[in-house]
């Protein structure tokens, strides 16, 4: 730890003032504006943060208000937080892409006095929806551009409010200071909005404690210092920017750089070159993605180059940064690797300074992530939600794999209820949901359990977590053994010439499969083999087809079995669906997440097929056209029995 | 509406000056042929002034005669209150008239920050040798110019190609270069002819926010010309409709929209 503890950082201004104290000229924020970063020191920041409170106290603003900021990341932005927090308000960031009807109750709900709002799209969009909030007293805005001819009666400039508020020193500072002071290690910090797939969005409360206890944890584990530098460009209102470039920067006294628009963050990434990294699997695979594109037109000397470099560090990279032992030639090789491919790669990638890298929110694909890892790149996985300020689970460094989400993290308890479900107990555990105590009595327990709503275990001898499917799909097998349909489902989805896959066993002697293949890449198949088709019907039943389903299938089979807890779900029996699971039949949502219960009911003949032993099955099928007509589909449909792998035996028994 | 009152408020708030440049009498040749026939309009300072009229109704000559590429055989061009003298097009770009053209008529080998830097060529002043070892006047002129370009890069949003070539450009976007290009060399008067050609909705509408946002933010003086009707009545103060080299009329948008003449014009009837 580099920055002194002390007992009086109980708030984020406190560790601000802190760092004004002891890193005064150190840069603290970045944005390239004009084509150049332009940067703030800690010392420039606390004069700025000041200029805005005490704007803000001019405004009349009060202990415990709700202070909404929407916008991209800005220093700027951040600073209204920082600000809002100083006169002991509460900032709430809200997602800038959001939509008026989403803002509208999240601002409703929240009975925000002041929005600080980044430019006139944000504008906009709140003077929309104007009518419904009632408590709404000043939109503070960043960039005038375009609404200097709007009505001003509650709209103010950013800047010119930080000069009313420099005027207004003399008379409102000592306000501040005493606001400053009165501020304890159990108020709030910040209320956060999970995004709401399900249902409406709900207030997460953090509270100082929370924060600073978890970045405090966080930063020890990973050895983060003052020298570190990130890119600030995923949504403010996530909890994993505000860990991040908030608590964490806030902490260890870190630089947090923003980037100039979100088209030029590629750009931006390559010039900051950031020690420390956060991306979802999406943006590693975009990445990839174009390195495979560009690579794809380059000449043949430096494709070969390329090939074979990749393919030894695929073989040596991962456990050469695990710190696993590695032969003297193949490092050698891959010393060379690095000269040549790696090393000039990562720069393009703008990864080649990071020392520590995540990957959160989604299952990350293992090639993606092996590809990440052979180049030398510390990415790491990470495990956790905003109700327990982002960390449950964490990798540590030398114990990193693609299919598990780590440890508990520093400071968390994890245990696992008798479903499965996943519960944990920290000092990042959220107050609670915001006026909703009926959601925060069903979440947390009296005596701080939370539960995730994931269910998953932890394995044997590694003390990892594995996370499997989400709890209410998992169920047990008719011997009493777990069954997680979308961990197998998953992995057969993984090949690319599986569209969709529904696995079923809940209460059942053994799994079986639907499979719904990828008309592109088998037919692309097909055409190379020379197998004719008349359409997706007749491709799915063809004999060939099948045999390379069943092959995917005995290889999953294979990579089940490695598992002990989840070798029940190796898939015994399956078929090949004779039509397409589509939305329109109402087998699928619009966001192509399957129906489960709706194709079990849909298609009981073929389940009772499957578990029937028989060898064929005639169906009749009801389909919906694109424009709304009826149809039907007949199919003599083959099903047939995949091989089953040898279980490991589960190893304390 | 539009006597010759000094200036007054629109009703968006937005303020229309005095008469800035006055067309009077303009004819004309090309050897026999008559490209304009004796048209006269003004443009107001601050106002976004359209001209329309079917193909080759003259548009982009009278465009031409603006910017001081053509010299009319009659006719005179006023100025900010004085009589035009005959003109070379960059001495008429150093009154403080730019343009863009129809065809993009970009350097596609050059970077867009290239591009527009060159918006700024009528600003520098230092000699050749001097820019050419980069001393004195000359880097602190151009870092003086690159802070102008940097904004105008920023306000039009082209932050992301900004070291990309010209050439590897999709239309949409070098159309926005080239009002980088003009909008950097500060002008008075913003000659825009066709800015939306060949765009599709998405496009011309970010387009229409660009011309409104210029417009107010540097109370720039824009004339143009466009065939999108919705268009130019959503944007225009005052338009100008010419055919075969005529004016049949000119007004605000909602009279020139009922004039039967501009009707006529539209929807094609004989001509004697």
């Amino acid at each position: 730890m580099t920055a002194t503890d002390s007992a009086d950082l109980v708030s984020i201004p406190a560790l601000l003032a802190r760092n004004a104290r002891e890193f005064g000229d150190k840069a603290a924020y970045r944005e390239k504006e004009f084509g150049i970063w332009q940067s703030w020191t800690w010392g420039e920041t606390v004069e700025q943060v000041e200029a805005l409170a005490l704007g803000l106290l001019s405004l009349g603003a009060e202990k415990g208000d709700h202070v909404a900021i929407a916008g991209r990341n800005r220093p700027y932005l951040y600073w209204a937080m920082l600000a809002a927090q100083s006169i002991g308000a509460v900032p709430v960031p809200i997602y800038q892409d959001a939509v008026g009807d989403e803002i509208a109750y999240v601002l409703d709900h929240c009975n925000a006095r002041f929005i600080v709002a980044g430019d006139q799209e944000q504008v906009d969009k709140i003077l929309d929806i104007r009518d419904s909030l009632k408590n709404l007293k000043t939109i503070i805005y960043l960039d005038p551009r375009g609404l200097r001819k709007y009505d001003h009666s509650i709209l103010k400039q950013y800047q010119s409010l930080q000069e009313e508020g420099r005027a207004a020193r003399g008379h409102l500072g000592d306000e501040l200071a005493k606001r400053q002071a009165a501020q304890s290690y159990d108020d709030t910090c910040v209320m956060l909005y999970t995004s709401g797939t399900t249902g409406r969005p709900k207030g997460v409360v953090l509270s100082n404690r929370n924060v600073i206890e978890t970045s405090k944890n966080s930063s020890q584990f990973d050895d983060l210092g003052p020298g570190e530098e990130v890119l600030a460009y995923l949504p403010m209102a996530w909890v994993g920017d505000y860990t991040f470039s908030m608590g964490q920067a806030l902490w260890t006294g870190f630089c947090v750089n923003c980037p100039e628009s979100a088209e030029t963050m590629m750009t931006d990434l390559r010039e900051i070159g950031p020690t420390y990294y956060f991306a979802p699997p999406r943006v590693f695979e975009n990445q990839l993605t174009n390195v495979m594109i560009r690579m794809e037109d380059a000449g043949r000397l430096k494709k070969w180059m390329f090939d074979k470099a990749m393919a030894h560090a695929k073989r040596v990279g991962p456990a050469l940064l695990s710190g696993a032992s590695v032969g003297f030639m193949d490092r050698v090789k891959y010393f060379l690797g690095d000269i040549f491919i790696y090393g000039p790669l990562k720069n393009t990638l703008g990864l080649s300074r990071v020392r520590i890298g995540y990957t959160a929110g989604e299952a990350i694909g293992p090639e993606l992530f092996d590809f990440y890892r052979s180049l030398g790149i510390n990415l790491k996985q990470l495990y956790g939600q905003t109700e327990a300020t982002v960390y449950v689970t964490i990798q540590p460094d030398g114990e990193v794999r693609a299919d598990t989400v780590g440890v508990p993290a520093p400071g968390v308890e994890v245990r696992i209820g008798d479903n499965g479900e996943i519960y944990y107990r920290s000092p990042g555990v959220f107050v609670e949901y915001y006026n909703n105590p009926e959601s925060t009595a069903s979440t947390k327990d009296a005596e701080g359990w939370v539960a995730t709503g994931d269910a998953g275990f932890f394995e044997e001898g590694t003390g990892h977590l594995r996370i499997i499917d989400r709890a209410k799909d998992v169920g047990k097998m008719a011997d009493g053994r777990l069954f997680a349909p979308k961990y197998v489902e998953n992995k057969l989805k993984f090949y690319p010439n599986i569209l969709e896959a529904v696995v079923f066993g809940n209460n059942r002697d053994y799994c079986t499969a639907f499979i719904n293949i990828d008309l592109n890449a088998v037919g692309n198949w097909a055409e190379r083999n020379n197998i004719a088709y008349g359409g997706y019907q007749e491709l799915s039943q063809h004999p060939k087809v099948l045999d390379m389903i069943q092959a995917h299938i005995e290889e999953t089979n294979q990579s089940i079995a490695q598992d002990p807890m989840l070798s029940g779900c190796q898939v015994r029996r399956f078929l090949v669906l004779h039509k397409e699971l589509d939305a329109d039949d109402g087998e699928m949502t619009r966001t192509r997440k399957v129906r489960r219960r709706t194709v079990e009911d849909k298609f009981d003949d073929l389940i009772a097929g499957l578990y029937g032993g028989a060898q064929f099955v005639e169906t009749t099928t009801e389909v919906t056209y694109e424009d709304g007509r009826k149809g039907s589909i007949s199919a003599k449909l083959e099903l047939r029995d995949a091989a089953l792998a040898a279980e490991q035996q589960v190893a304390a028994q | 509406m539009f006597d010759q009152a000094e200036s007054f408020v629109t009703a968006d708030g937005r303020t229309i000056g005095a008469v800035m440049m006055e067309m009077k009498n303009i004819t004309l040749r090309f050897g026999g042929v008559v490209a304009i026939k004796d048209i006269s309009f003004d443009v107001r300072e601050g106002e976004i002034r359209a001209i329309i009229g079917p193909n080759g109704a003259g548009k982009s000559s009278m465009l031409n005669v603006i910017s001081g590429f053509y010299h009319p055989q009659e006719g005179e061009v006023w100025y900010k209150g004085a009589r035009r003298p005959e003109m070379k097009p960059f001495e008429v770009a150093r009154q403080g008239i730019a343009r863009t053209f129809q065809n993009i008529a970009l350097f596609e080998g050059m970077s867009v920050l290239d591009n527009v830097m060159t918006g700024r060529l009528n600003h520098m002043k230092s000699g050749i040798l001097s820019q050419a070892i980069w001393y004195g006047k000359a880097e602190r002129e151009e870092t003086e110019n690159r802070e102008v370009v940097e904004r105008v890069i920023d306000f039009l949003e082209i932050q992301h190609i900004r070291k990309t070539p010209v050439s590897r450009l999709p239309y949409g976007l070098k159309k926005r270069v080239e009002l980088a290009r003009a909008l950097a060399a500060d002008p008075k008067i913003l000659l825009l002819d066709e800015p939306m050609a060949g765009m599709n909705v998405e496009e011309k509408e970010d387009m229409s926010r660009f011309i409104l946002d210029v417009n107010d933010e540097f109370g720039t003086t824009i004339v143009l010309i466009e065939h999108d009707m919705g268009v130019v009545m959503d944007l225009s103060d005052r338009v100008v409709v010419m055919d075969y080299g005529k004016k049949i009329g000119d007004g605000p948008p909602d009279e020139v929209r009922n004039n039967q003449a501009v009707i006529d014009a539209y929807l094609g009837v004989a001509h004697d």
